[in-house]
């Protein structure tokens, strides 16, 4: 019964004061603006997916139909890509070297922050803000004395050279967010644990990482979703065609000269965008979470 | 023999180690410590070196003082970038909290698929950049634009907007691919702010007679000031140190009018081989990035303290 009642008060806060709206008023100051975000937000995806497979005579002639439609679909475009591009090649790199630095960041992101907030040794507080100032110092500053440094140690124009600089990146966000998540793991566990004769290790292997899955799972979809999305590293870091990424091959190898091919280009940004939107549609609550998590500290 | 008290030692020393959190602090941070040494902080040093030389592509540079910033200082391309620089951060970034507020105060109404439309809103912040930008590139292309027919078909125009050949038409066209991107990462940020705020304080600032923008002047704005002045230190920082969009869309031009301080960096280091002056750009962005954060953390403090915070 009371717990009935405090479900019924608890709906009634949720709707807060919606009642004092009408709905026509709702309609005109919420529903309208939010279509108005929805289309300019999603429409340049829409003229991306409708472009890649449009055939060229409709690609370049608005006066035989309507652009926003196609209205004799092909594959063409696609089917170019996949076979007169490297553009699987490039496909490869990228997922592998995502992959490898997400799986660095995470090693290194989870040792570092449980140092930090529950080892708690000397300086451990000023650790933590340098960690948060790393975050703070963007690529655009760092990719020309990396790329003298990636040229020096041997590494230019290899797949090592991103998998070792996009942590750069990485470990400062991940640990900053898996330090909020070790955070909200109650202290007594790991007493326990200690007086039960639990070293520092077994103790982060079976009561911290156990309950920091969905960090774990938040902070490892944005490492990769951001290593995906890298550009200035990749672009300056690796020459040949056959080890770019996907974001550096469709802008440096899709365009040649004068000689824009629209309907490949737009077909390498849907298919580039694929992965990471079908990723995204799975995690959906743990990238909110990575991301409001991240900002709120 | 010798050896078990070796290994007794040993065992000593490793469980005197598993207790002290000092070592094994040192231990656990040992990963992240080193790389953040070697490809952050060394390289951060060594820009700044590089800065001081005459270093070019292929060739060892010596020490040559302040000579790339004092060329610099005569290099009215380098002055137009920085002021396409401020130019396009302030915009964006005004344009970028305002919508994405808006947004944000949209989203924490009570309407249908909620959530289902915050995932869908988010998307232009997940996809590449680089992606992106290219879909804006075709949108902006001065024959085949979208914007343009359409705007012909209505008989608002009578020939295509050169979106991407003039400088201010090229100018407001990244800013709005800037925007774009932008938006979902403010929106969202700030409304898991507001959603903090209890739902008791807007009852009772009604009960007491306030309006709809008192409500918002009084009770959303102050609560939700210390996630604003993050979010926008993140936003200013971003797109303060953009490289991608423009790189895409335009390569810096036309006439050089949406250069901004990375891309020129980039444009003068890598395919021009001049890597000094290109990190003696990139270093020049530092005092702008070190003065948006103090600028935040100063409204920060400013604030906890009105709030009654203790220092």
């Amino acid at each position: 019964m009371s717990v009935n009642v405090e479900q019924s008060s608890q709906n009634e806060h949720q709707e807060g004061m919606d009642y004092l709206m009408t709905r026509r008023h709702k309609f005109w100051t919420i529903y309208l603006p939010l279509v108005g975000f929805g289309f300019i937000l999603l429409f340049p995806f829409y003229w991306m997916t409708v472009t890649s497979f449009k055939a060229n005579d409709d690609l370049y002639n608005y006066e035989k139909s309507n652009p926003f439609w196609v209205v004799s679909p092909t594959l063409n475009n696609i089917k170019k890509l996949l076979y007169d591009t490297s553009y699987p090649e490039w496909l490869w790199n990228t997922l592998v070297v995502s992959v490898s630095a997400t799986f660095i960041s995470l090693f290194a992101s989870v040792l570092a922050a449980y140092a930090i907030e529950r080892l708690r040794f000397k300086g451990s507080r000023w650790v933590g803000l340098a960690i948060y100032g790393a975050y703070l110092v963007p690529p655009s500053i760092l990719f020309i004395p990396l790329a003298t440094m990636v040229f020096k140690l041997g590494l230019f124009d290899t797949r090592l050279a991103l998998i070792l600089t996009y942590p750069t990146f990485l470990i400062p966000f991940c640990t900053w967010l898996l330090m909020g998540y070790f955070r909200s793991i109650p202290y007594e566990l790991e007493e326990c644990a200690l007086i039960d004769g639990a070293t520092r290790w077994q103790i982060l292997a079976k009561i911290i990482l156990p309950l920091a899955v969905p960090g774990l799972i938040s902070a490892g979809i944005f490492a990769f979703t951001l290593s995906w999305n890298e550009f200035i590293y990749a672009l300056t870091f690796v020459s040949s065609s056959e080890l770019k990424s996907i974001p550096v091959g469709v802008i440096t190898e899709l365009v040649e000269g004068d000689v824009y091919h629209w309907g490949s280009l737009m077909a390498g940004a849907l298919l580039g965008s694929v992965p990471v939107a079908v990723m995204y549609s799975f995690f959906v609550e743990y990238y909110v979470a990575g991301m409001t998590g991240a900002v709120k500290e | 023999m010798k050896t078990l008290s070796l290994n007794e030692s040993l065992n000593k020393l490793l469980a005197r180690m598993n207790n002290d959190p000092n070592v094994l602090g040192m231990l656990f941070m040992l990963p992240a410590s080193v790389m953040l040494l070697v490809f952050l902080t060394y390289p951060l040093g060594l820009g700044f070196w590089l800065g001081l030389t005459d270093t070019k592509i292929g060739r060892e540079g010596v020490f040559v003082g302040l000579d790339n910033y004092e060329s610099l200082f005569g290099d009215s391309v380098f002055w137009l970038s920085v002021f396409n620089t401020v130019f396009y951060t302030a915009v964006a970034s005004v344009s970028k909290f305002g919508l994405g507020l808006w947004l944000a105060l949209l989203l924490n109404q009570n309407i249908v698929f909620k959530s289902f439309i915050r995932a869908v809103l988010l998307l232009p912040w997940i996809v590449p950049t680089t992606l992106s930008a290219i879909a804006f590139w075709w949108i902006f292309d001065s024959q085949f634009s979208i914007i343009s027919w359409v705007l012909t078909e209505w008989g608002l125009i009578s020939k295509n907007i050169n979106f991407l050949g003039e400088p201010w038409a090229a100018r407001w066209s990244v800013i709005v691919a800037n925007v774009w991107r932008g938006i979902p990462f403010v929106a969202i940020s700030l409304l898991a702010g507001l959603q903090t705020i209890s739902p008791s304080l807007y009852e009772a600032a009604t009960i007491d007679g306030a309006s709809r923008w008192q409500l918002f002047r009084h009770v959303t704005y102050p609560l939700l000031t210390p996630i604003v002045a993050i979010v926008m230190t993140f936003s200013v920082l971003f797109t303060f140190t953009d490289f991608q969009l423009i790189y895409v869309i335009t390569r810096g031009g036309p006439f050089n009018a949406t250069h901004l301080m990375a891309t020129l960096s980039f444009q003068r280091a890598i395919p021009g081989g001049h890597l000094a002056e290109g990190a003696a750009i990139a270093m020049a962005m530092i005092p702008f990035l070190v003065a948006a954060i103090l600028i935040s953390f100063w409204g920060l403090q400013k604030r906890q303290w009105q709030q009654g915070a203790k220092d």
